[in-house]
């Protein structure tokens, strides 16, 4: 007999007498259906995107991220510049990308592309990561990346200030609506990474006290472009 | 008694007198009530988020072997290599096979309870592996050769002060008491593991039927990073994370982190469902899933206290335990602390040596009461002690019982006895608190009421007298 | 109750008795069972419990003075005597019992018993009463119409104040720890009262104020509710 075979055995011995539905005391009953979205239970989001995009704004304020909306990329592009005069970027790491390519120009420096494989050492010393994503998720404030989608597993995390790029179009009310997106997008062919990222790295595990930059990025800045 | 329940006697009496780190754990969760109350808050049915998610998590666990079987499949689809481990043995003996199999010098591991209850680090190190806590919690502890505090929070029982000396001993850096120069110190020596380590292992919080993927929720991001650089990525999880569907997640990510951390969400949450795939440009090249049984199928097979197969390791009930925030959680001498290891911990370890944790209760509830997956916790600490009972009865204590039966049974014994009571009484006061005292263990710090001069029924009859 | 607090009694059928209500008190009923239920002795636990539900069958409605005895009857009771002969027995003795405050506010309807009693007061919920049988609000209720009554909340209103029980004596640090920390937040209101629907909570929290050293009087909800 396979490990397999021993341990579902054993889970089918076990599972000969039924457990008591929480629902219910008197016994066991026939399970009600599970509802197919969770969203009457969790916080409340707007209808219409605007409400949306507001709450994303209000969400990632909490969070400690930054958010910006642009009206086209070369605005995206001039503001990013203004990040990285501020914080001194001498290298960035970014993925090839319809959003990232023309940052990137606009922004000059020199660069690691992740997109054909890296060096770790490199992209470890790039002061940004520039990568697109996904969705946004309004109720939650968070940014939903992909391997393919955003350069692979660590450019969203190793560079010490992320930027994401994202278009309106992929805001989406709440997780739901973001998992959905994905398993409509991906089908049976997922990639081997996803990720919702909800503010900058943090940790309290010193007196319970918040500090960013725990392992990953100490900054988040979230672009909404058109 | 035997050593494990001796052993939490003398750690509890040592902790519940240290008043010191009483206060100082009362102030630590007093930040995480706000911040659980007000996120709880937000949500526009707390309360039917429980009772959904209780029933999600009934449907995975009592169609475990169904869903456990598509959760292998799909990751096989994916390339991923799954291990079924029956117990820790099994567990520990392929993880160092993999370590050993691809010649690896460095490993770097995120945070995993389930790697604790196998003591992992323990074997990879005693077959010459360097293994490295990545959390930043979880490295204080193994500095401190320790096992984690809380099953969230590991070092919430530390200062400041402390954690500085420890790395200024063991890493050489400056002290300091500034908690984000501490991080950083961390941060620094990290980054360096991260680069150079070429296995990393996680554990999952939830393991997906429908998509084959492992979910991990942390905030550091060290689990990301301990996922995206080595070539080898070892996730070890326990049977019981199953959930039916991708969208459940949508309730169980907000629900663990407001329960388990008063966060809305939690900074990163994670899903994995296979090595590197073709036209990523990162990952490992390898993905190993150790699905862990090691008794988790006789709480299974107990469909009384099935329910506490729910559980998410949110530590909620930790936090507002009023035993765990007196003795605090290395008294417990368990991996998992807190109301649900009292109530896990026989059936994972043998019930008459853990028996203890189940009668160290005042059975007040609150666990039951904070429990997102709705775990009838502090009931199911009452069926192990009647489970202990019936498979061995303490004599003693037998005697007592059956002493009382009798008496309660017979209303005019009752009478007699209360009143041979209230002759001995003046005999207790001249030895109270005293090694001859009979209540002694309530005299020693506590005030004891006098019987009253004349019973209720005595007054009642009084009363009643025309 | 009977034989530390029998004062606790009289007043619940003091206050009964002035709601028009008429009491009866079966002598042959002795103790609930808990004792031996929790300590994992169910089926002594039932032979008590048996005894206890022969002497309350005929009764129209079984008032508790405690949350823990009420709970021990009206939600262990039937968990014991599950699959039992005498399980619908147990059932409908559990429907037709009330702790105290339940009995008034959610049976009766009354909220004001025409009490009058002067002082600042907090009220400890005793686990049992709060989170087995949900009586948050019923005993808070009945004192906010008590004239001359202030109630404050204390911080750790909810928190366990250490009895639980043979807890109390099997584990002796951790439950005066316990009550340790309630009784400092009892203190901390400011009160000259604390009141309880739970005799055996006020034992505990008496025994360890007692030791502190503390002039905070301890009162069971009735013997409030008597006082005109």
């Amino acid at each position: 007999m396979t490990n397999r075979e021993i341990i579902l055995g054993r889970i089918r011995e076990a599972l000969k007498i039924t457990a008591p539905h929480p629902a219910f005391h008197d016994g066991p009953v026939t399970a009600p259906p599970l509802p197919a979205s969770p969203q009457k239970w969790l916080p409340p989001v707007g209808g219409t995107l605007e409400e949306q995009i507001e709450l994303f704004r209000r969400n990632a304020e909490d969070l400690k991220a930054g958010f910006r909306e642009c009206t086209n990329v070369n605005e995206a592009g001039q503001y990013v510049k203004t990040l990285a005069l501020a914080g001194g970027w001498k290298k960035i790491g970014l993925h090839s990308g319809d959003w990232t390519d023309p940052v990137a120009r606009e922004l000059g420096l020199p660069e690691v592309r992740t997109d054909g494989g890296y060096a770790v050492n490199d992209l470890e010393s790039c002061d940004a990561g520039l990568t697109e994503c996904e969705a946004l998720v309004a109720q939650t404030g968070s940014v939903l990346v992909s391997a393919p989608g955003a350069g692979g597993r660590a450019l969203s995390v190793l560079p010490p200030h992320h930027v994401v790029l994202a278009r309106r179009s992929q805001m989406v009310p709440d997780l739901t609506a973001a998992l959905q997106r994905v398993q409509e997008k991906f089908k049976d062919k997922f990639p081997s990474f996803l990720s919702f990222i909800s503010g900058p790295s943090r940790t309290g595990d010193i007196e319970r006290i918040l500090v960013l930059g725990a392992h990953g990025p100490k900054k988040l800045t979230i672009l909404l472009l058109p | 008694m035997n050593a494990h329940a001796r052993e939490f006697n003398e750690a509890a009496r040592q902790q519940t007198a240290d008043l010191g780190q009483r206060d100082w754990i009362q102030k630590a969760l007093a930040g995480y009530y706000a911040k659980r109350d007000e996120f709880k808050n937000r949500f526009s049915n707390w309360q039917g988020a429980r009772d959904t998610a209780a029933a999600v998590k009934w449907e995975a666990v009592n169609h475990l072997d169904r869903y456990l079987d598509e959760f292998a499949s799909r990751l096989e689809a994916r390339g991923a290599k799954v291990f079924w481990a029956p117990g820790a043995q099994e567990a520990r003996d392929y993880i160092v096979g993999v370590a050993r199999q691809h010649k690896v010098r460095a490993i770097i591991k995120s945070k995993s309870m389930t790697a604790e209850e196998i003591h992992l680090n323990d074997a990879l190190e005693q077959a010459g592996f360097e293994v490295v806590e990545s959390d930043l919690g979880e490295y204080i502890v193994q500095l401190r050769q320790e096992p984690p505090y809380h099953l969230v929070f590991p070092a919430m029982h530390l200062r400041r002060q402390q954690i500085s000396d420890l790395f200024h001993d063991r890493l050489g850096s400056e002290r300091t008491n500034n908690p984000e120069d501490l991080t950083m110190i961390a941060r620094r020596v990290m980054r360096r593991k991260y680069c150079e380590a070429d296995m990393g292992i996680s554990g999952a919080n939830f393991a997906i039927a429908e998509t084959g993927m492992i979910s991990i929720t942390e905030n550091e991001g060290n689990a990301r990073l301990t996922t995206s650089l080595p070539k080898v990525h070892v996730a070890i999880v326990g049977i019981e994370k199953v959930l039916p569907r991708l969208s459940d997640l949508a309730l169980f990510l907000p629900m663990l982190a407001t329960a388990g951390a008063g966060q809305p969400i939690t900074c990163y949450n994670t899903l994995y469902g296979g090595p590197r795939q073709p036209g990523e440009p990162d990952g490992p090249g390898e993905f190993h899933v150790v699905l862990l049984d090691n008794r988790r199928t006789e709480l299974l097979a107990d469909a009384e206290q099935r329910d506490a197969l729910h559980c998410i390791r949110c530590g909620a009930c930790l936090n507002v335990c009023p035993i765990f925030k007196n003795v605090g959680g290395h008294s417990y001498g368990t991996t998992y602390q807190g109301p649900i290891g009292s109530v896990i911990t026989p059936h994972l370890r043998g019930l008459q040596d853990w028996k203890h944790l189940s009668q160290a209760s005042s059975l007040c509830g609150a666990c039951t009461e904070t429990c997102p997956v709705k775990i009838n916790l502090h009931h199911h600490l009452l069926h192990n002690r009647r489970n202990a009972i019936h498979a061995r009865p303490a004599r003693l204590e037998k005697l007592v019982q059956t002493g009382f039966v009798f008496m309660m049974r017979r209303p005019r014994l009752y009478e007699w006895g209360a009143r041979v009571g209230r002759i001995l009484q003046p005999l207790q006061r001249l030895v109270r608190g005293t090694i001859l005292d009979p209540l002694r263990a309530w005299t020693k710090t506590r005030s004891f009421p006098p019987l009253a001069e004349k019973s209720f029924r005595e007054l009642w009859r009084e009363r009643k007298k025309p | 109750m009977d034989q530390f607090y029998p004062q606790t009694g009289m007043n619940i059928v003091r206050v009964l008795e002035r709601l028009g209500h008429s009491v009866d008190y079966p002598e042959a009923q002795t103790c609930c069972g808990q004792p031996a239920f929790n300590s994992g002795y169910w089926d002594e636990a039932r032979a008590v419990a048996e005894r206890q539900m022969t002497v309350f069958h005929d009764a129209e409605i079984v008032v508790i003075a405690s949350g823990s005895c009420g709970a021990m009857l009206k939600v262990f009771y039937p968990e014991l005597f599950q699959g039992h002969p005498r399980e619908s027995e147990a059932r409908a003795l559990a429907a037709k019992t009330f702790e105290f405050s339940d009995f008034l506010v959610n049976r009766l309807g009354v909220l004001d018993v025409g009490a009058r009693f002067s002082g600042r007061a907090t009220f400890h919920d005793g686990c049992h009463g709060l989170r087995e049988l949900g009586l948050k609000n019923p005993p808070r209720q009945l004192l906010q119409h008590v004239r001359g009554l202030e109630l404050v909340e204390m911080q750790e209103a909810e928190t366990c104040c250490g009895f639980g029980g043979t807890f109390a004596v099997k584990f002796p640090m951790i439950s005066t720890a316990m009550g340790e920390v309630k009784c400092v937040s009892i203190a901390e209101t400011g009160a000259d009262y604390v009141i309880s629907n739970d005799s055996s909570c006020l034992m505990q929290i008496r025994g360890v104020l007692d030791r502190q050293g503390k002039s905070v009087r301890t009162l069971h909800l009735a013997e409030v509710l008597a006082q005109t």
